[in-house]
């Protein structure tokens, strides 16, 4: 599997570090309540298709990269830096 | 029997070899099959089932039968396929999974039992009585089956690993393979040309076909030449390209040294290459498929192609009266080649009724082999006609269903092929592999002209969106004969007639599995073991297909295929581990003072991927315990030295530094004065404790964080990705620098003094009281200093950059000899931090919250930071929650146990009443007894409570009080006197 | 049919010609009281404990495409009882026992084989975790024995123990621990379940399930409408989609765990061995070949196959560990579909719709609890209580943060259990 960091262009996925879906970019506010905290921390949209995902290139430059990517296939659509990235 | 004249063989040289103790010899180019065959030996393995004795079916990697073990001692190397082995002087191969001998095996006895082993037999019975599963039946099974044996040795050979890129990885280098690399390496492309035999060619090699008027082989060689002559091509022979992995990557298996049974220093056995390619062109070619019919096994019975690539490539006849038997033109050709060879072609059993006829040779049409004879090898068969059976004297039938095409990789990724009704086969179906091309035989198209055209086709294809631009080709000279096949799987008759081979699978096993309602293709293969041999089905599948298809009336295409999966040829564990074996598994991380630890004798241990001494010997000391507890005094009446380089070390800078500290921190960072320390807390996102250490304020804008050995990598990542994806506004930005500093903890009464005399200026409480830290010079290096803690005497930890870690390690430890104290290793730093109740990951294990260690109340309620509103949640600071303690042994029993669970006095040591666990244990020599730390149902609040530790593992029960985990000097005096 | 050594010989005497069907392949009835989502061996075994132990026969179990083609049909068929939390520990134990009568309960044998499980450790502070460990099996009335070097020495001479990168410091045993073959535990199941008028629908897709007031009504499949008052999702791998279908969104990232088997080989490893260091599970089939796994890919995925990190990764991890496989050739690897949930344990409750009920989320460690999984989540259907060996599977777990079981300490991030 090959993924392109926005900085250091397309490496091997063991440069890479995988932590979850890219959800985890919209922290809820402190006072959000108890659903939308649950929905954050351990709810999953875990779609069999598209997904949006956090890698970090931890064997490279260090950025956090958002991949829009199919579970499926494994198809990767689109990568883009998570500073740059958050919804 | 040698063919004089015929062959790509060396004639001239002569290679010894030995075959179950017995010596042969064979030609240069020779694999081991195609010499014993030359040698007239037909018996070459045993099944796995039934050990029924079997000869060399096929002439390729697929080879079902002719597994043998190659060499012996640590080289020893199980089921290596007769058809891949070349011979080499001195090459000793043995055959497997027999006993006695090859010749008589006793084990064949199970032959006779045949018919109550068959399908899923072992389900239904060797149930009673219960306990016979694991003593009486299952080692008798376990020893019957497997095929060959490891040695037990560990590996002594080389093998590496290595990484390789290419615009074009062309698989299989037959017609269509050389085609697409030629025209692609004229185009300019970076060509990896990769192919699992000793030589280019392929299916050329073992026909007579020309090319451009040329005999197949010297076009073959012509083609290479020309490839080794471009830079921007690289030609791989002896690789099977393995697996076909997510956007282009390949893993390939390359065969370095068996071939020659040589070690040439440096040079590895085997290769693994992992291939990274835009584009690829499959040119794998097709296996031929044998027809199943009664006691179509028998050495001496192979594939037509195969008879055909000993003939014309190793010059051996496989019989010297030979019977074809088929349902395409294959055979003719088969036929055609012995001929004119000068062999005696008994005759030809076309299946088909519009059979062409020959001058030549006696043709069967519309007949059908329908049984064998020959007890280890073939002497006769029989033949159906529409006029009645008829027997036939033969050692050697060659037989062909037809061809499959080479699928396999096009599967690697989920793929399904196609069913192609009109060549009776699997294709692949297009874009199955994104950017693999399939061309050839492999896609179907069987003709060297077919092959040569779509070679050219397939690259252009591949290569068009890559913006290279090929030159014209003409399209070589060779037949374009059409492939006309009448389907052919099985002939119908009474008795055995095998499908795989190697499991011994039969029509009648996969009929039966139908009847058993195990109908689907999966569960056919599951319930029969069909396709689950080292080939894995490659011979058999679409046969067994078109059986259970026929045996639950529906078509092929519906009943479907099970899944090829990689590797496609079986792949050495230690060649896709190279380099792994031993220290190699993992990286070693060695501090500054790890040479003069060593020096002074301390034992290493590994903490993380890092080595700490264990602790200091001293002569008269014979036990770790009496090191240990003189360094414990050591520290807590003098002075100790530490490396505590290990701890993670991170540099945060920027004008946000506080305000970010502040939110992965529990407490706060932004108001920490510069020039002091501060202890602190960060959580996972989930409430639980993640990780502790001290930070410092160096500047206005600048940190430095410590953190755990262990959780050193785990803190950057989330630093990082706490800044970059939660909080990219903050201007902050980090730097790992534990490898650039070398720290050491110098702790005891006597430190200030120990340090007094290396810095510029005297140390006084006024300028570095407890927790302070700053910038100082050591004997002229610049440095930082920090008045912390971990022992709780008065301590500091003096750093300097890691190129004079080591010169200062030494100072450090002959200063405290000095002052009667000395270096201390990981032990005693344990027993010390025990005494003062401080927590490591023993402690903070991933399930703990502030609340469980005490420090419920360091969850500042001022701010928002990560973790805080999940440790909120009611489960995460209720009652009952275990919650660390001390622990003392009151009883008559005074030992602890790290891991032994705590009960109530009087109650049973069973799961219900289980009320918590012991985490670290040590003996303290500063109170004289154990103590221990451990986590307790509502410690805190059961101070002084007697509760029973009981060890069921160990044996061991002991009486304990609950105490505070702050064993030692628990007001703290000592930090800051 | 009864199988039996006398059957087997029997059949073979007279042509093997009066073997049956395993089970029925019945046509979907309209209405049945309860549907099981999913025929893999979870689903399997919840339908036969449902007829066995509570006499519930009308049930379906409705499978998309094969009976056992999930999961229990692609591990490393590890069978053992060793957790160490509460909640995991009682019902592994409870699993662990039904396993062994199960050949003589399902009359088929699936060949459970208690050959032991050795877990190796590799620092003080690993003994210490192994120790807690061993300590609760022992509490649970389970088996647990503290091995040192030396004794492991004499067990698994083939260990590396000179020169491994992190030496092996002694291991855990837990001689009731095994493998068993994985298919014939979906086939006993099935065919037990069957037997018992329980009707196994190959080949029937649900796409959709029918709730009205907040009850469950029925399902919808791609072989027409099936009305049920209780409809039970055991669906492991996909089980965020079929729980889509109710409106529900679930703890679960689904991820690709490979696995290998080497070509066949004379009997050279007799137990399970694991090796945390390098997350490296080994045993022998009794066909000869080496079984063996190790970790996640670590990326979300549903494709069923891995990359090659992880099988480079699983590898070195075996020939760091036992240098004598080496010329042990790997013949086939798969993936499967892990439900990763976020505490590394199963869920197996009720859902806030009356009558539809939910088990899933078994990471990689489903195999074993084939039986005891069917046990209480038949109990749970047909009582609408939690069987006392699964009180705490609780869905709401993460929520209100009561009994969380995370035995690897990892926390929320899904794949690091």
């Amino acid at each position: 599997m090959r993924i392109t960091c926005p900085y250091c262009g397309e490496r091997d996925r063991r440069e890479f570090y995988y932590r979850g879906a890219a959800t985890d970019l919209d922290r809820p506010a402190p006072d959000a309540g108890e659903e939308a905290w649950e929905n954050f921390v351990f709810l999953r949209e875990n779609p069999a298709g598209v997904t949006r995902d956090l890698w970090y290139h931890e064997g490279g430059c260090g950025a956090w990269v958002v991949v829009t990517r199919n579970t499926v296939t494994h198809e990767v659509l689109e990568t883009r830096l998570a500073s740059e990235a958050r919804s | 029997m040698r063919i004089k004249g015929k062959g790509l063989i060396d004639r001239s040289r002569s290679i010894p070899f030995m075959f179950d103790g017995v010596r042969y010899s064979g030609f240069e180019g020779d694999t081991l099959a195609s010499a014993l065959l030359a040698n007239g030996v037909r018996l070459m393995g045993r099944s796995f089932k039934y050990h029924r004795p079997r000869g060399v079916l096929t002439a390729g990697s697929e080879e079902p039968n002719a597994l043998v073990t190659v060499g012996s001692g640590a080289s020893q190397e199980p089921n290596v396929r007769a058809t891949v082995q070349e011979i080499y002087a001195g090459l000793e191969a043995c055959s497997q999974n027999r006993w006695p001998s090859l010749n008589f095996d006793l084990l064949a006895a199970n032959d006779l039992a045949a018919p109550f082993l068959g399908a899923g037999f072992y389900y239904k019975t060797f149930m009673w009585p219960k306990s016979f599963w694991e003593k009486v039946y299952e080692p008798i099974i376990r020893r019957a089956a497997g095929l060959g044996a490891l040695s037990g040795q560990d590996n002594v050979d080389k093998y590496e690993r290595a990484w390789a890129f290419c615009d074009l990885l062309v698989i299989g280098a037959g017609p269509a393979g050389l085609m697409a690399a030629l025209v692609a390496g004229r185009a300019g492309a970076d060509v990896i040309l990769a192919d699992e035999g000793s030589r280019m060619g392929g299916r050329l090699l073992a026909e007579t076909y020309e090319i451009d008027g040329k005999p197949g082989h010297v076009w073959v060689d012509e083609v290479q030449a020309e490839l080794e002559a471009m830079d921007n091509v690289r030609l791989m022979t002896r690789t099977s390209v393995a697996g076909v992995y997510d956007q282009g990557t390949y893993a390939a298996l390359e065969r370095v040294h068996h071939h020659d049974g040589r070690h040439p220093h440096g040079a590895p056995l085997e290769t693994f290459w992992r291939i990274v390619a835009k584009r690829s062109v499959l040119a794998a070619g097709a296996l031929e498929r044998p027809v199943a019919f009664r006691d179509n096994d028998r050495p001496g019975i192979m594939t037509a192609g195969a008879v055909r690539a000993y003939l014309n490539r190793w010059g051996v006849s496989a019989g010297k009266n030979v019977t074809v038997f088929g349902n395409t033109d294959d055979i003719h050709r088969t036929a055609r080649d012995l001929l004119a060879a000068g062999v005696h072609v008994a005759a030809v059993i076309d299946s088909r009724h519009d059979a062409p006829l020959s001058d030549d040779y006696p043709v069967l049409r519309g007949a059908q082999v329908c049984g064998s004879s020959g007890r280890k090898g073939l002497e006769a068969i029989t033949v159906r006609r529409p006029s009645g059976e008829e027997r036939i004297q033969t050692d050697c039938l060659a037989m062909t269903g037809g061809w499959n095409p080479s699928v396999h990789l096009t599967c690697h990724m989920n793929g399904r092929p196609t069913w192609r009704r009109d060549i009776a086969a699997f294709v692949p179906t297009p874009g199955a592999v994104p950017g693999m091309v399939p061309a050839g035989a492999c896609n179907g198209s069987f003709s060297t002209a077919a092959c040569l055209r779509e070679g050219i086709a397939a690259a252009g294809e591949a290569l068009a969106d890559l913006g290279v631009k090929l030159p014209e080709v003409a399209v070589p000279e060779a037949e374009d004969t059409p492939y006309e096949i009448a389907q052919l799987w099985a002939v119908p008759g009474k008795g055995r007639a095998w499908l795989d081979f190697q499991n011994d699978v039969t029509v009648k096993d996969v009929k039966q599995a139908a009847v058993e309602n195990f109908r689907s293709v999966e569960h056919m293969k599951r319930y029969t073991t069909q396709g689950m041999a080292t080939d894995q089905g490659k011979n058999s599948n679409v046969a067994a297909l078109a059986v259970l298809a026929d045996a639950t009336g529906r078509g092929i295409s519906e009943t479907g295929t099970t899944t090829f999966r990689p590797p496609y040829a079986p792949v050495s564990i230690a060649a896709i581990a190279a380099g792994a074996e031993g220290r190699g598994f993992r990286p070693q991380r060695f501090t500054t003072s790890h040479k003069a630890s060593v020096a002074r004798g301390a034992p290493m241990i590994e903490a993380g991927l890092w080595y700490r001494p264990s602790y200091f010997p001293k002569p008269g000391e014979t036990t770790w315990r009496q090191s240990c507890d003189r360094e414990v005094r050591m520290v807590r009446e003098a002075v100790g030295v530490c490396d505590v380089s290990t701890l993670g070390k991170i540099d945060i800078q920027g004008p946000d530094a506080g305000a970010f500290l502040d939110f992965v921190y529990t407490n706060m960072f932004s108001t920490l004065k510069v020039g002091r320390v501060r202890y602190g807390l960060m959580l996972r996102e989930d409430g639980y404790v993640m990780d502790d250490g001290t930070t410092a304020r160096l500047g206005q804008h600048h940190y430095l964080m410590t953190t755990t050995t262990a959780a050193a990598g785990d803190v950057m990542k989330h630093l990082e990705f706490v800044h970059q994806g939660l909080r990219p506004e903050l201007d902050v930005c980090f730097a790992s620098v534990t490898e650039q500093w070398a720290q050491f903890a110098v702790a005891g009464p006597k430190s200030r003094d120990l340090l007094n005399g290396l810095l510029e200026k005297p140390l006084s409480d006024e300028e570095w009281p407890f927790m302070a830290c700053g910038p100082v010079k050591v004997l002229g290096v610049e440095g930082r200093l920090f008045r912390i803690s971990f022992s709780g005497e008065h301590a500091y930890e003096i750093a300097v950059p890691a190129r004079y870690g080591a010169s200062l390690f030494d100072i450090l430890a002959e200063r405290a000899e000095a002052l009667g104290g000395g270096p201390y290793g990981m032990e005693a730093l344990n027993v010390l931090r025990i005494e003062k109740g401080h927590i490591t990951h023993a402690e903070i294990h991933g399930r703990t919250t502030a609340f469980d260690i005490g420090m419920g109340r360091m969850v500042s309620q001022k701010k928002d930071c990560i973790g805080k509103t999940m440790s909120e949640r009611p489960g995460l600071e209720e009652e009952g929650r275990e919650q660390l303690v001390g622990l003392k042994p009151v009883g008559e029993s005074k030992q602890l146990l790290a891991g032994a669970h705590l009960y109530n006095e009087g109650a049973e040591p069973t799961r219900v009443n289980d009320q918590g666990y012991v985490t670290s244990v040590c003996y303290s020599p500063t109170l004289g007894h154990m103590i221990g730390l451990g986590f307790l149902a509502d410690g805190p609040e059961r101070h002084g409570e007697t509760v029973k530790m009981v060890d069921g593992l160990r044996g061991v029960t002991t009486l304990c009080k609950v105490v505070d985990p702050v064993f030692f000097d628990p007001e703290g005096g000592r930090v800051r006197g | 049919m009864r199988f039996s050594g006398l059957r087997v010989l029997k059949e073979g005497l007279t042509g093997n010609k009066g073997w049956t069907p395993h089970w029925r392949d019945p046509e979907p009835r309209p209405e049945y009281d309860i549907v099981i989502i999913g025929g893999g061996g979870h689903g399997l075994s919840t339908a036969y404990y449902l007829a066995k132990e509570h006499g519930l026969t009308n049930v379906a179990v409705l499978e998309k495409g094969y009976i056992g083609g999930g999961n229990v049909g692609r591990n490393t068929t590890i069978v053992r009882a060793n957790y160490f939390l509460q909640g995991n520990s009682e019902f592994y134990s409870h699993s662990l026992k039904l396993w062994e009568g199960l050949e003589e309960d399902l009359n088929y044998n699936v060949m459970h084989s208690q050959r032991g499980i050795i877990n190796l450790f590799h620092s003080d502070g690993q003994r210490d975790a192994a120790a807690r460990r061993g300590n609760m099996m022992i509490s649970q009335g389970d088996d647990a024995i503290l091995l040192s070097r030396d004794e492991l020495r004499k067990m698994l001479p083939y260990l590396n123990y000179d020169d491994l990168r992190f030496p092996i410091y002694g291991g855990l045993y837990h001689p009731r621990g095994g493998t068993a073959r994985h298919d014939a535990v979906a086939w006993g199941y099935a065919r037990g379940a069957d037997q018992r008028g329980v009707d196994l629908i190959q080949n029937c897709e649900v796409t959709g399930i029918d709730i009205k007031n907040g009850a469950v009504r029925g399902v919808q499949t791609t072989r027409g409408p099936i009305r049920a008052r209780k409809v039970a999702m055991v669906v492991a791998g996909r089980s965020s989609q079929v729980a889509a279908m109710a409106g529900m969104r679930l703890p679960i990232e689904s991820h690709v765990l490979q696995a290998f088997v080497t070509e066949g080989l004379k009997p050279v490893i007799d137990h399970v061995v694991t090796f945390g260091m390098g997350h490296f599970y080994i045993s022998q089939s009794d066909k000869g070949g080496l079984v063996f796994g190790g970790d996640l890919d670590f990326y979300a995925s549903y494709a069923a196959r891995g990359n090659l990190p992880t099988v480079e990764n699983v590898m070195e991890a075996g020939m760091a560990l036992m240098p004598m496989i080496g010329k042990a050739r790997v013949l086939r690897s798969w993936g499967g579909i892990m439900d990763m949930s976020p505490d590394g344990s199963p869920i197996i409750d009720r859902t806030h719709i009356d009558g539809l009920y939910l088990n899933c989320g078994w990471n990689y460690g489903g195999f074993k609890a084939v039986p005891g999984s069917g046990h209480v989540f038949a109990h749970l259907i047909a009582t609408d209580r939690h069987h006392e060996n699964a009180t705490k599977f609780r869905l709401d777990r993460f929520r209100t943060g009561r009994g969380v079981m995370d035995e690897e300490g990892k926390g929320s991030q899904h794949n690091l259990h």
